[in-house]
């Protein structure tokens, strides 16, 4: 450990703003410096002693929460081709698979994110800031695992920098950068990104061309590829084989990281037992998605229970990961429910009345970033004239 | 208004939910040490927020206890006078000439002026304040909004005085002013003439049977209970009678009330009080008697500053000032804090699973499964600062009815009127310094709210 610090101040003096030879990289070795080491840098004015939390280690728990959702996913992925065409693997084989599919998608999204949020913070002068870590790690999750990188490449830097840097970065922007990534190649290559073929590793080439990594004897019989929420009724349910447990397991078709809901329950309860994120988001979104989905079932729109809607395509994945990003939720406690309920009632609602997209949550959550501001708004402007009414009462 | 007699407790006690004991170490024991004869102190004008001093002294004039050394420009009947007998010997200043300190060489013995011993009762509020400017103990009143020096020229709506205090190993005010009650009756009843609205007296729900306190005669008692910030008079005015626009409200601290009542009972300007030294690197943590503006290195035996790896603070972690070896304690103050200077760095610290040797509020780490542990803190930022990600950390150390986020990001845009709609007329500084404690962005949130204060008093004058 003395060594490294050694290291690190004899080369130090290089990257000295103005001074050193390599000034113009001061925040990429601060960068890195502080990565590795916790600065030494002492309070100036104010507080004496501060908290040992920084947004380093709120980063980190967010991406250990994760982790059960992206190891799943890459078991996942190699199960699925294992399923389509008929393999016989064992548990590493689709493991192996599933990495060999799922690295290349981490490559591309953190060595993009990162070099621009590096060269941002160089042209800025700032610190790096943290926040990528995370978008880095979300956005492979809710891609189709076949999505062409270089579309990811683009998406990535679209994310970054018109759904960031923009607005100065992380903590300033309105919109989650990993859903914005999603978005973009939602809108603008939907064929990869919807349809029946998309979400099992390897179908679409093999349609296209005939030929795929391990293909076997070709597709099995039957094979249909589509996400349970392509035919979310309960006989479509039935026809495909999918039971609510498989749903619940998470051995579905679906972006990567969405499909198991107990690796993203262990997720959540990472995130609310360490309090990084907000139990109340979740918990109202949760709300909201079953009030809709209930009031679905009531009226006849589907005969699937309201429950159902909570374990289907992305919501349980949204709700934890992404409606419960601090930047881009409600702000005020009173507004954080309802930003929640209102996430979880427009995904089902979208799900539900709109023939078009067979999937909401993104859309919700994207939307509801959009009026976070204004619920906040509302909620602070209440709190302004409760307070008045106190002072005049007193 | 009638004032409730004896021992009169206004029936519901204010539970305060938020709020944050920090646990750090080196608590004063309750033994008074000693003595403290200080060789210099010294006036400073900065204790007071945006006093432009007038210098009535020269090098080498002598003074008494209770001689005028300053007066403020803008009113020069407020008199800030010398707290020892001795020799004006150094007057110094800053950037811009602007006065900092005038240090005065003390006496073996402290002779005082009279200003004779005068029965409250019988006096009337003109006079009660002309002697308090005399005196030079006008300046103990703060005025707020903002935390400036009183208007000798209105009644505030109401007179606050915290009797105890939750900051960071504060003085036990019940040690430290257990002796004092007669004085702080007669400060009480003396302040009680300034204002139509009484003296408002608050204390600690859990403890006040057992102190003094609660015998306190011709004043309107609260209860308190809650974590730090509990014990602030700001918060405690947000929940007993929030200040409107256009309010005024004064506080005094309990200490500061028990010498303008020593100024009537005895005559004299004595600011002599127990000051807690305190701290993880504070030698003996425990209190000696001591008088504003005693010099640090008065004090040196209670700290080991060889390494020059030692911060002094004037008061406490949150909202003390670093005054260093070669400085005096402030005005208001009755404590001194010694910690490390954190300028060491920690590899992969917030990568580490464990810190054990840190605290942190949230759950982040795993401290909060050792609540009773003491930690040995230092300066350390443990981290870099950032732009606000998280939310919701702040409402939970702040108790009071207020976004502090929004009002520290209106005070960043300088939006006067939005700092006025998220409440600036009722917290100072020391208000919000647990959410700038437990900021994982380490935004200097007191730095901030007191320039939008400092702008608003511009702006609004």
């Amino acid at each position: 450990m003395n060594g490294l610090r050694k290291l690190t101040d004899k080369i130090k003096p290089t990257f000295e703003k103005g001074k050193g030879k390599l000034g113009f990289l001061h925040s990429t070795f601060d960068a890195f410096e502080t990565f590795l080491f916790v600065p030494n840098t002492v309070t100036r004015r104010g507080t004496h002693i501060k908290d040992s939390i920084d947004l380093k280690r709120i980063m980190i728990i967010v991406v250990m929460a994760l982790l059960p959702a992206m190891l799943f996913g890459i078991w996942n992925v190699g199960y699925q081709h294992n399923a389509a065409f008929g393999l016989e693997w064992g548990f590493w084989q689709m493991v192996g698979y599933g990495l060999v599919k799922v690295i290349p998608l981490y490559l591309v999204s953190y060595i993009v994110g990162l070099a621009i949020e590096f060269i941002s913070a160089q042209i800025r002068g700032h610190e790096v800031n943290e926040g990528y870590l995370v978008s880095g790690m979300l956005i492979p999750l809710i891609v189709p695992i076949d999505v062409p990188l270089w579309m990811l490449a683009i998406a990535v830097a679209f994310a970054v920098i018109i759904g960031k840097e923009v607005f100065g970065g992380t903590g300033m922007n309105i919109w989650n950068p990993a859903l914005l990534a999603r978005a973009f190649l939602f809108f603008s290559y939907p064929s990869r990104m919807s349809g029946d073929t998309v979400w099992t590793g390897g179908v679409l080439r093999y349609i296209n061309e005939n030929t795929a990594y391990a293909c076997g004897n070709g597709l099995v019989d039957g094979f249909s590829g589509a996400t349970p929420l392509a035919h979310a009724s309960m006989d479509g349910l039935q026809a495909a084989g999918t039971s609510f447990m498989d749903m619940f397991l998470g051995i579905i078709p679906g972006s990567v990281g969405e499909t198991s809901v107990v690796a993203i329950l262990i997720g959540a309860i990472i995130l609310l037992w360490t309090g990084v994120a907000s139990w109340k988001v979740m918990f109202s979104t949760v709300l909201g998605g079953l009030a809709i989905g209930y009031l679905g079932y009531a009226v006849g729109s589907t005969d699937l229970p309201g429950y159902y809607q909570l374990v289907m395509g992305g919501f349980a994945f949204g709700a934890v990961f992404m409606a419960t990003d601090p930047v881009t939720s409600a702000q005020t406690e009173t507004g954080k429910w309802i930003y929640g309920f209102l996430v979880g009632a427009l995904a089902v609602t979208v799900r539900l009345w709109n023939p078009g997209y067979p999937e909401g949550m993104m859309l919700a959550i994207l939307l509801m970033n959009t009026f976070a501001p204004l619920i906040d708004h509302y909620v602070i402007e209440a709190g302004i004239s409760r307070r008045a009414k106190k002072v005049k009462t007193a | 208004m009638e004032f409730p007699k004896n021992g009169f407790i206004m029936s519901n006690n204010i539970d305060l939910k938020k709020g944050l004991d920090i646990p750090i170490n080196g608590a004063a024991v309750q033994k008074t040490k000693k003595e403290i004869t200080p060789s210099v102190v010294a006036v400073k004008p900065t204790d007071f927020r945006g006093l432009k001093a007038k210098l009535l002294v020269r090098e080498g004039d002598k003074v008494l206890a209770g001689s005028p050394v300053l007066a403020a420009k803008e009113s020069p009947d407020v008199l800030f006078t010398s707290p020892v007998s001795g020799t004006v010997t150094e007057i110094v200043r800053g950037e811009k000439r602007k006065l900092l300190e005038v240090r005065i060489k003390a006496d073996q013995t402290r002779e005082f002026v009279d200003f004779g011993v005068k029965k409250v009762s019988s006096m009337d509020g003109a006079q009660v304040r002309a002697a308090l400017l005399e005196s030079g103990l006008w300046p103990a009143i703060i005025s707020r909004p903002y935390g400036v020096l009183a208007d000798t020229t209105i009644k505030p709506k109401a007179i606050f005085i915290s009797a105890f205090s939750t900051a960071p190993l504060a003085a036990d005010l019940e040690y430290v002013l257990r002796d004092e009650l007669e004085n702080i009756q007669t400060g009480i009843n003396a302040l009680a003439k300034l204002t139509d609205g009484g003296v408002h007296v608050s204390l600690d729900s859990e403890t006040y049977s057992g102190t003094p306190f609660h015998k306190l005669e011709n004043a309107v008692l609260h209860t308190f209970s809650g974590k730090h910030p509990a014990g602030n008079v700001g918060v405690q005015i947000h929940h007993i009678s929030p200040i409107s626009k256009g309010e005024t409200i004064w506080t005094v601290s309990l200490l500061m009330a028990a010498a303008i009542g020593k100024l009537f009972n005895t005559g004299h300007y004595d600011l002599s009080r127990k000051v807690a030294i305190t701290g993880p690197k504070a030698i003996d943590p425990c209190y000696v008697t001591a008088l504003p503006g005693v010099a640090m290195a008065d004090l040196k035996e209670f700290y080991d500053n060889s390494q020059n790896n030692v911060r002094i603070i004037s008061g406490d972690v949150l909202s003390g000032k670093s005054v260093g070896a070669e400085g005096y304690l402030g005005f208001f103050d009755n404590q001194v804090t010694i910690l490390k200077e954190g300028n060491e760095y920690e590899m992969f610290g917030w990568a580490k699973p464990f810190r054990t040797n840190l605290f942190s509020a949230s759950r982040a780490y795993f401290s909060w499964l050792t609540p009773k542990k003491k930690y040995d803190m230092d300066t350390n930022l443990h981290g870099g600062p950032r732009a606000f990600v998280m939310s919701d950390v702040y409402g939970k150390v702040l108790p009071m009815d207020l976004y502090p986020v929004y009002l520290i990001k209106a005070c960043m845009a300088g939006d006067l009127d939005k700092m006025e709609k998220y409440g600036i007329y009722e917290v100072l500084e020391e208000d919000l310094a647990l959410c700038e404690y437990v900021c994982p962005s380490k935004i200097e949130i007191q730095s901030i709210l007191s320039d939008g204060i400092d702008l608003m008093i511009k702006e609004m004058a």
